[in-house]
């Protein structure tokens, strides 16, 4: 065999592997997706959404706490974390020059890569502790943590797009900074911005390991936030690990609801996205 | 009036500064509180924390080594994994497929990295462990037993199966950034190599990838740093067991999961400052990590924007 034919083989070879590559990523995520719902849907009814959960071994019973207590922590979440990440975003893209704005940049991305995990050692200590108990406000703590930086660079990239001819052309007819900011360079990448922030719920409604010391969990419906507050993902895992069969038939279940949940929002924010 | 035109300005911008100085304080206020909290763990054992193997709250006394060395193989094993399939799909998605696919197709990959942890664990428990347990460990134990890192029981949960796991989940995250780095290799480098004779799969290989070399070490750094810190998904599967191995086939534990499983077990402050100091563990490493991604990720866009 000579060594061009070698080569031209090689080549096939790789190429052929870099395909398999690919289709082997669309199979995972699809038997990951199929089983789920496989197994999932068998234990979805109304009770599922409305009732409370029951313990084991009774039948029926829901995750309405559970449901209930993930949009309320991530409500909390975003109560903070949404508009203080837009204005550092436009901290950043319309005034950060200097030193200091590359601090906050390079902090920001490095919020980015902390595990989770160290993110609820963080709301623990600084507000479990003094409070004296697990709370929902400790476990939205902890989930804003996660979802600033995100909003804060994607606000920050979007700004940067937008032209300055925009601003000048504002700033020219006497509209003051502030107001050129918040009504035209803001609004001119508004949805870019909505799906950054969808994104980030995406992400941080997912996420349990932040939850597991701060927002705990809760076989009650609340609304107080400084009571510990159930939520899908912590439920979710508590179900998974124990070894009752019928939890397990939960654990599926509430998976199915939370997938749902997070790939539709992470979904609708990218078609969004790119459709603008 | 022009005063407090002026004013609102000057209101607005140091509105802006002040969040942004909250957001700087954050990310010092964790690596401080870490610090001070794991104060009482560093004074009772000093350096030997790093390097013990004991962790046995009974007794009390606490040692990071096994978990250190499961988060480190686990990561790295999952990197074995996901770089060649991660590279793969990259080289597929930016120069292998038909235009039409590439968008769907990437599309799908990064669902990957929206699947939230708990539910590739429940995956990896029910469905994974279960065929790992059943055919992947007994066929590697039949043909690579000879190798120290197949031998013993297959148990389905351990390390080789939190490796698998982590693998998945960090391969939309390297794919996705090398797929960028080969779409921004200048058309001229390919076109001079394949001018040169070398077949389409040489070009990639010899100049395509080699060019954007700093780009993927970033990729590949990121994805790593992801590995390290993953935390449910990994306590699901890999065993929860403080051992240290060469058998990939016996139950480990990692950082993450230690936090995750004994935070709220933990009845004394030394305990707990123990368990905050394996964090600060975590956090320092992938800090320094996620640091050197960046910057490598960051010099090559600047070396591209300079080059025009």
């Amino acid at each position: 065999m000579n060594r061009y034919t070698r080569r031209k083989i090689t080549e096939k070879i790789m190429f052929f592997l870099s395909v398999m590559s690919a289709f082997i990523g669309i199979v995972v995520l699809f038997l990951i997706l199929g089983y789920v719902i496989y197994k999932g849907a068998g234990g979805l009814n109304i009770d599922f959404f409305t009732k409370l959960p029951t313990p084991v071994g009774v039948p029926g019973g829901g995750m309405v706490n559970a449901l209930i207590g993930s949009f309320y922590l991530i409500g909390l979440a975003s109560l903070f974390s949404i508009p203080a990440g837009i204005l550092i975003g436009v901290y950043l893209s319309e005034f950060g020059r200097g030193p200091f704005a590359s601090a906050v940049r390079f902090v920001s991305e490095t919020l980015t890569g902390v595990p989770a995990i160290v993110t609820g050692i963080f709301a623990y200590s600084v507000i479990v502790i003094p409070m004296g108990r697990f709370s929902a406000l400790a476990g939205a703590f902890a989930l804003s943590l996660l979802m600033l930086p995100i909003i804060t660079k994607s606000t920050e990239e979007l700004l940067k797009m937008v032209p300055e001819t925009l601003r000048e052309a504002s700033l020219a007819l006497g509209i003051p900074r502030w107001k050129t900011i918040i009504r035209v360079v803001l609004s001119t990448a508004k949805s870019g911005i909505i799906t950054g922030i969808m994104l980030a719920i995406a992400r941080v409604g997912g996420e349990a390991a932040p939850l597991l010391f701060t927002a705990f969990g809760n076989s009650y419906m609340t609304w107080r936030p400084d009571q510990p507050v159930a939520s899908l993902p912590v439920q979710l895992y508590v179900y998974a690990i124990s070894p009752y069969e019928d939890w397990h038939q939960k654990a599926w279940a509430s998976a199915l609801v939370l997938m749902g949940i997070v790939l539709i929002t992470n979904i609708v924010a990218r078609i969004y996205a790119r459709d603008k | 009036m022009k005063n407090v035109k002026l004013n609102k300005d000057t209101a607005f911008k140091w509105l802006t500064a002040f969040l942004a100085f909250i957001l700087l304080l954050l990310g010092i206020g964790i690596l401080l509180k870490l610090i001070i909290s794991s104060r009482l763990s560093f004074d009772a054992f000093g350096l030997k924390f790093l390097f013990s193997r004991e962790w046995d709250p009974v007794q009390r006394l606490f040692g990071a080594l096994p978990f250190v060395w499961g988060t480190f193989v686990s990561a790295t094993l999952a990197l074995i994994i996901a770089l060649p399939i991660s590279i793969g799909i990259a080289v597929f998605l930016s120069e292998l497929a038909p235009i039409w696919m590439r968008k769907p197709v990437s599309f799908i990959i990064e669902l990957l990295a929206a699947i939230p942890s708990v539910i590739y664990g429940l995956w990896g428990l029910f469905v994974l462990a279960p065929v790992m347990q059943q055919w992947v460990e007994p066929l590697l134990g039949k043909y690579l037993g000879f190798l120290p890192f197949f031998k013993g029981y297959p148990l389905g949960v351990g390390m080789l199966t939190g490796g698998v796991i982590i693998a998945i989940m960090i391969i939309p995250t390297i794919s996705s950034i090398s797929r960028e780095v080969l779409s921004a290799v200048p058309a001229h480098q390919k076109e001079a190599a394949l001018s040169i004779g070398m077949t389409r799969w040489e070009a990639i290989w010899k100049v395509m990838l080699p060019y954007g070399r700093s780009g993927i070490v970033g990729a590949i750094i990121l994805g790593y740093g992801r590995a390290l810190g993953e935390t449910m998904a990994v306590t699901m599967v890999i065993g929860n067991t403080p051992n240290i191995s060469l058998s990939l086939f016996d139950p480990a534990y990692t950082i993450a999961s230690v936090i995750a499983n004994e935070f709220t077990e933990a009845t004394y402050e030394l305990y707990i400052s123990s368990l905050i100091e394996i964090g600060l563990i975590l956090f320092v490493i992938t800090f320094i990590l996620n640091a050197v991604a960046r910057f490598l990720l960051w010099r090559m866009k600047r070396f591209e924007e300079v080059r025009g």
